[in-house]
């Protein structure tokens, strides 16, 4: 794939989508390692009952992980200069989460030529669990 | 009720030595298969120095040193309480394995809504590497399930 360009993207142009396998166990478990969330609501089923909720449910890091991916899989990392998001929804064991972005804007920042990325992830549902917006520099 | 005393209070710094084993952990968690974060050759090909931390990755650092979770022990907040309710990075260097990353955060403000059934606790941090360059400035919300 070809990086974009400044001049080569246009507003309304979509990121290409990146699908995710459903969530499990063996994921939740991974990221809690990896990523040092040892919070146990979202890797021992005994401890997430005990607080209300009906199953161990996802890292909230991990969604945005994910669409850090459709991010880094679009431009290079070292473009990034801003990702924001806001987590608006629990995702659940059994969830299968796109990852979405588009091209909402074009910008001078700094004295560079960037992009602000609207993205989005949701369920299989269409239920939206993270709304965010990222900031790259384009050449 | 979180005491609102708290806001600007000082979270202890969190040293975080970034591991090439790690960041390939944290690929595989986050099924990242581009060959930059897992293979030092490619990343050295593609511009840096040696495998880039993901753009979530510097989140691990209060999580590693337990500042974050403590500081929550420390006000009273029960973990199965809370949700990650925001998350704001801004980058100015890239991250690569071998780095040392030290974050020193603050809480921002404390809030509530519905009268008091959720509380924020913003808080925000910034990371700066070995050599002294603030690399990320961090932005986070936690939101508090009260009743």
């Amino acid at each position: 794939m070809t990086a974009p360009t400044y001049d080569s993207v246009e507003v309304g142009d979509a990121l290409p989508q990146l699908a995710l396998p459903p969530v499990d166990r063996t994921t939740l478990a991974l990221f809690a390692g990896a990523s040092g969330d040892h919070n146990p609501a979202h890797i021992d089923i005994d401890v997430a009952r005990a607080s209300g909720m009906p199953d161990v449910f996802a890292q909230g890091m991990l969604g945005m992980a994910w669409l850090g991916r459709l991010l880094t899989g679009w431009a290079p990392q070292h473009a990034l200069r801003r990702f924001d998001v806001r987590f608006s929804g629990i995702t659940h064991l059994g969830n299968a989460i796109a990852c979405t972005g588009r091209v909402a804007e074009k910008l001078i920042h700094n004295g560079e030529t960037c992009v602000r990325v609207e993205v989005s992830s949701a369920n299989q549902f269409g239920q939206v669990k993270i709304v965010g917006t990222a900031l790259i520099a384009l050449p | 009720m979180i005491d609102r005393k708290w806001i600007g209070h000082q979270v202890g710094q969190s040293t975080l030595a970034v591991e090439r084993g790690r960041l390939r952990f944290f690929a595989k968690a986050i099924g990242e298969a581009d060959p930059i974060y897992v293979d030092q050759a490619a990343a050295q090909a593609a511009g840096y120095a040696d495998l880039p931390a993901p753009p979530t990755f510097l989140f691990a650092a209060e999580l590693d040193s337990n500042s974050m979770f403590g500081l929550l022990d420390q006000m009273g907040i029960a973990l199965g309480r809370v949700l990650h309710g925001e998350q704001g990075f801004e980058y100015f260097e890239p991250v690569v394995a071998g780095d040392t990353v030290v974050v020193t955060s603050r809480v921002k403000d404390i809030y509530d809504k519905r009268g008091g059934a959720l509380e924020f606790l913003e808080t925000e941090s910034t990371a700066v590497n070995q050599r002294g360059a603030t690399v990320a400035k961090m932005r986070g919300v936690t939101v508090v399930r009260n009743g």
